[in-house]
């Protein structure tokens, strides 16, 4: 699912309802995580739902930089729905790329604005933090990421 | 008018005559709406609403009344001094202790915990020595004594529940031995609503003379409390889950325990004097109470106790029993959902998790109908591995909270079912 396909299908949702069952059901496609990726370096912090990143780092032969591929999982149904778009945003983009894009823009667009403020007890600001810090680092020439 | 009261009070207890519309009026906040919605406030256990009460009583203690409490001599500070302490007053008769020597205020109770811990703690524990928590500890009642733990060599020792979240007495009872030091125990957990049976369990540690702490964020809001009575050496609250302003909480603590203890922080308002090579403290309370206090907050604190002392604990108590054993009976007739915590002695407390959906799911959907519930872990990690879970919902109801607004969880929660099915 790309972002564009997310953005004009949320343009169709008018109810709430009908937005966050979409979301649900974007959940239902994230593939799961594996056991072994299920690990404590991959969790991310946050108290309400477990959430966890796994980063894959490829040369990209740019100027752009490396080629960051996510994988992430969540045990809360939206949280993997809000995972799917935040991937849709990041997912195989180029690190700088990736820096360049404000995640909170977009997701304030789609009415979604609330989930990405920050406090402690949301596990889905630490994703996106996380995103940014691998981005930053595999530009910085670190490959090795968690 | 009076007669028809005074029978109904007889036929049906307290309630009978305990208007919520008229409570309700109280709490400005409860009239505005949340998505559309009106707001279903069922939050209660992390921090309740103010009523108008309160309100006025901060905004008057700010705009006539304030200066800066004690040794200052002029009029408004001799004023702000006497309002202070007359919240010292209202507390001392709300737990009835025997001496306003025996209040501290603190920012909250998780302060109050650090103080007994440290300064108390600091003087009687040692390594190896024991220290007895339950299960269903909030965070604020673990941490202090995991430091005793960590830094000390102190070992915790953990009073289970049943399946029922039931607290065990007997299982309490096995865990004193002559190491054990403290024992610092919930009065009401937080998040299953377990009230622990207090008079046997300081009647327990008393006979091995083992002193009594009490975390009663919970219970000082629900029940009427008196320290004399309980005979426990330390009792703590918070107010602002009593209906009072955030940044002011209480330790009651037995004189004989004051006067012994160190100081906990160093600073103004706590000292006898100070010179360059020397300092004396001052006495109980204001030795524990340094720095400019928390003078406003501890004034509407007294506000809000009075408050409730006016409408009573009692007819509070049948009002809040009446809409918990609704909200059981409502949301038992949900087959989807799994109730933690359905223990006899109980407060207005309901924990659940929902079948195919997580607590997180499950609070966002409903926050849509206006219906605000806790979604996590509640602070009580240990409690909610115990029962085998990461996370669950929990409904909490206070004085304001109606039948209507648990009919409203209902149909906000079935019709979140819906969404996960």
């Amino acid at each position: 699912m790309t972002l564009e396909n997310i953005l004009s299908d949320f343009d169709f949702l008018d109810e709430w309802e009908d937005r966050y069952r979409y979301i649900i059901e974007l959940g239902r496609t994230l593939e799961p995580l594996d056991d072994a990726d299920r690990s404590d370096a991959n969790k991310v912090q946050g108290c309400v739902s477990q959430v966890w990143l796994a980063t894959k780092v490829e040369p990209n032969g740019s100027d752009k930089g490396p080629r960051l591929t996510f994988i992430g999982d969540s045990d809360a149904l939206i949280v993997r729905g809000l995972i799917a778009i935040l991937f849709a945003i990041y997912s195989g983009k180029p690190a700088a790329e990736i820096l360049n894009t404000d995640a909170q823009a977009i997701f304030s667009n789609l009415g979604l604005g609330e989930h990405l403020t920050p406090q402690r007890s949301n596990g889905f600001v630490s994703m996106v933090e996380r995103i940014q810090s691998d981005a930053r680092h595999a530009l910085e020439g670190e490959t090795a990421v968690h | 008018m009076v007669d028809t009261m005074t029978r109904s009070r007889t036929k049906d207890g307290p309630a009978a005559d305990f208007d919520v519309e008229r409570i309700r009026a109280d709490f400005p906040i409860l009239s505005r709406e949340i998505h559309g919605k009106p707001l279903v406030y069922l939050d209660n256990a992390a921090s309740a609403q103010k009523p108008k009460a309160v309100l006025d009583a901060i905004q008057n203690a700010y705009a006539h009344e304030y200066a800066n409490v004690h040794r200052g001599l002029h009029y408004l500070s001799n004023t702000a001094t006497e309002n202070y302490e007359k919240a010292r007053e209202t507390v001392r008769k709300y737990l009835n202790a025997r001496s306003t020597d025996e209040i501290i205020f603190t920012r909250n109770a998780t302060e109050a915990v650090n103080l007994v811990a440290q300064c108390f703690g600091g003087m009687v524990i040692g390594e190896g020595d024991e220290i007895v928590l339950t299960i269903m500890e909030h965070h604020s009642n673990i941490v202090p004594w995991h430091f005793h733990r960590e830094r000390n060599g102190a070992v915790i020792k953990w009073a289970p529940v049943s399946d029922e979240g039931d607290f065990l007495i007997e299982e309490f009872e096995k865990l004193l031995t002559s190491r054990t030091k403290m024992v610092a125990v919930t009065h009401m957990s937080n998040a299953l609503g377990t009230v622990v049976p207090a008079k046997e369990v300081v009647r327990l540690a008393r006979e091995r003379g083992i002193p009594v702490l009490f975390d009663g964020a919970q219970s000082a809001v629900h029940m009427a409390v008196d320290v004399q009575d309980l005979d426990c050496d330390f009792y703590v609250f918070t107010g602002h889950k009593l209906y009072g302003p955030t940044g002011i909480g209480v330790l009651y603590a037995k004189k004989e325990h004051l006067e012994a203890m160190p100081p906990y922080q160093g600073g103004g308002e706590m000292i006898g004097t100070v010179t360059t090579d020397n300092v004396t403290y001052a006495k109980p309370p204001h030795r524990f109470e340094a720095g400019t206090p928390a003078i406003v907050q501890a004034i509407g604190l007294g506000a809000a106790l009075d408050y409730v002392t006016n409408i009573g604990h009692d007819r509070i108590k049948a009002h809040e029993g009446r809409v918990l054993a609704y909200a059981q009976q409502r949301l038992g007739e949900i087959n989807s959902l799994r109730m933690f915590g359905t223990a006899k002695e109980k407060g207005s407390i309901i924990s659940f998790a929902m079948e195919g959906a997580h607590a997180h799911d499950i609070s966002t959907i409903i926050d849509r109908s206006g219906i605000a519930v806790r979604a996590g872990t509640h602070c009580a990690e240990p409690l909610l591995a115990r029962f085998g879970v990461t996370s669950t919902c929990r409904a909490s109801f206070a004085m304001y909270n109606t039948v209507d607004e648990v009919d409203a969880l209902a149909d906000a929660l079935i019709k979140a079912q819906d969404f996960f099915a």
